[in-house]
């Protein structure tokens, strides 16, 4: 019998619940050297700011057991250019639903970025990001506290038509009364994990590694907090929730819909195999086959 | 376009201290210029690990890499009939039609490797490049006789003054007069100092730590006089016109 790989986030109908990360696959052309990306569920584009960022020092790369830390500082050409360079790029060799990941500084910035690019009909999602660990101000602070998180949601609910879903931080104590304040604030759906802070320093010479200092841990290494984070806010709110974190193969995207995710975000593994995306859905079939899933919206939730 | 496929190892050997030449076999279609470069998986190792490519014909490439890390550490264990998993065409080479009858190849230390495939293009072309090559002392210095041995001019440098000309690269092209053209490669101090000294136009290779070394992660990226530019996509080689200190 056929697998049924679709599932539904707040309307939007994927083929299958495999996302790209933001920030792992640029605005997605790039990956279209590689393999024709109209495989994917939906991709996450790169996030974006009203302003063009350069973003931090280098380096901005180390390497880790089992992940990486990235402190890239949210380079992208800035809303405008978003909109009217790089959202005709992917079109060309991209047909399927869009998610945009906004950034900001201010629930001013939030409230514009995100206004604008609720009028691009290729953009079916917009993807909260108040969880960026790499830029001061701004960024994770939002994230960090029930109160703000509720108002910029709500800031942005307001001049926004599209399913709003607000990505968080992991770097907090409490993950489940943010995740329900975004909840009352409106959002549509919640997106779990962004990356860990964490650090490495060079042995030879005594210093950081990320010119940073600090920086976004990901991989595989932080897959069982991220899995941890969507199970816990599953039992606490209604709305769908994506799940992020170190997902790099099929059984992966099983425990995490078990978790309770509707659908997945697939990061650092794209940096390693620009493949892992395509090979993930491909091996799909196969992994519901040997656990007996016909159709993968029945496993959302079920290890409550 | 890229290639990602598997490649055999024919040859992994010392070329001097921490130094070793590669020979792998596979498919090296994607490989369109000099000063491009490929991107290992290693066992062990989450990131690849990106590496000039320093000859290739139909079916086999070089790398010459020093054991830097953990990465190539590993690397330099493993022996002939093992296979890794590389990422081919990588990267925006060097433009050898730029080069004028006499141009100058600089390299310093592991910067060498990229420029004895330009050196090979150049001397196709029919012109007559010049061998500039830096090392910290004597012992490090290797691919001397592989440049004599295409029939180019080459001098060397040493810091120590142990091999040489004492001193830098730029000490020997102060002395030179008659070049046409630059291409450089090497670490970040010396391609200032090249910039800095030589009189002609030029083209500079860069190294930068990268993320996925094919332009989606953003984690090399420089500032320009032409805007933001990826080291692994746009780069790593990059007009002197266009490069800001």
């Amino acid at each position: 019998m056929v697998k049924d790989l679709s599932v539904n986030l707040s309307g939007v109908k994927l083929d299958n619940p495999v996302i790209p990360a933001s920030g792992t696959f640029g605005f997605g052309y790039e990956f279209a050297d590689f393999y024709d990306i109209n495989c994917l569920g939906s991709i996450s584009l790169k996030g974006t700011t009203k302003d063009e960022r350069y973003g931090n020092n280098l380096p901005r790369i180390a390497e880790c057991e089992r992940g990486l830390i990235n402190s890239i500082g949210l380079q992208n050409p800035g809303i405008d250019k978003v909109i009217s360079e790089e959202l005709p790029k992917i079109r060309k060799v991209f047909k399927k639903p869009l998610i945009a990941n906004i950034s900001g500084f201010s629930i001013k910035e939030y409230v514009y970025n995100c206004e604008k690019i609720d009028k691009e009909e290729q953009i079916e999602i917009i993807e909260l990001n108040i969880s960026c660990p790499n830029v001061n101000h701004g960024g994770m602070a939002f994230g960090t506290s029930p109160e703000a998180a509720k108002e910029v949601t709500e800031a942005v609910k307001k001049v926004t038509t599209k399913p709003l879903y607000v990505k968080l931080t992991p770097n907090v104590t409490n993950i489940v009364e943010i995740a329900k304040a975004c909840e009352d604030g409106g959002a549509d759906g919640i997106v779990l994990i962004n990356t860990l802070l964490g650090m490495r320093i060079n042995l030879k010479t005594g210093k950081p590694v990320i010119a940073n200092k600090m920086g976004g841990f990901s991989g595989p290494a932080i897959f069982p907090v991220a899995l941890r984070m969507v199970y816990q806010v599953y039992d606490a709110v209604k709305i769908p929730i994506i799940g992020v974190g170190g997902i790099e193969k099929a059984e992966d995207v099983i425990e995490m819909m078990l978790a309770g995710a509707t659908a997945v975000e697939v990061g650092a593994a794209n940096l390693v195999n620009p493949y892992a995306c395509k090979e993930i859905i491909e091996d799909l079939p196969r992994v519901m086959g040997k656990y007996k899933i016909e159709k993968l919206t029945d496993i959302i939730g079920k290890a409550h | 376009m890229y290639k990602n496929d598997i490649y055999e190892i024919l040859e992994n050997k010392m070329i001097t201290k921490d130094v070793y030449r590669m020979i792998l076999k596979g498919d090296t279609g994607y490989i369109k210029f000099p000063g491009q470069f490929i991107n290992i998986k290693i066992d062990g190792c989450f990131l690849r690990r990106p590496i000039s490519i320093s000859d290739y014909d139909e079916n086999t490439l070089t790398i010459i890499y020093k054991i830097f890390g953990k990465g190539t550490e590993k690397m330099s264990k493993m022996k002939i009939g093992e296979k890794l998993n590389i990422l081919t065409g990588l990267g925006n080479g060097f433009d050898n039609n730029l080069s004028g009858k006499t141009p100058l190849l600089i390299a310093g230390g592991v910067g060498v490797p990229p420029m004895y495939r330009l050196c090979k293009e150049l001397l196709k072309d029919g012109k007559k490049p010049i061998v500039v090559l830096g090392f910290n002392t004597k012992e490090e210095i290797f691919y001397e006789n592989e440049f004599k041995d295409l029939g180019v001019e080459v001098h060397v440098s040493t810091v120590d003054g142990s091999y040489g000309t004492k001193g830098f690269v730029t000490n020997i092209i102060k002395e030179l007069k008659d070049y046409t053209y630059y291409y450089a490669c090497g670490p970040m101090p010396m391609l200032k100092a090249v910039y800095d000294e030589a009189q002609s136009d030029g083209q500079l290779s860069f190294e930068e730590r990268m993320g996925c070394g094919f332009g989606a992660c953003m984690g090399c990226s420089i500032k320009t006089k032409n805007g933001t530019k990826r080291v692994c996509k746009e780069g790593p080689v990059f007009r002197k016109e266009e490069i800001i200190w």
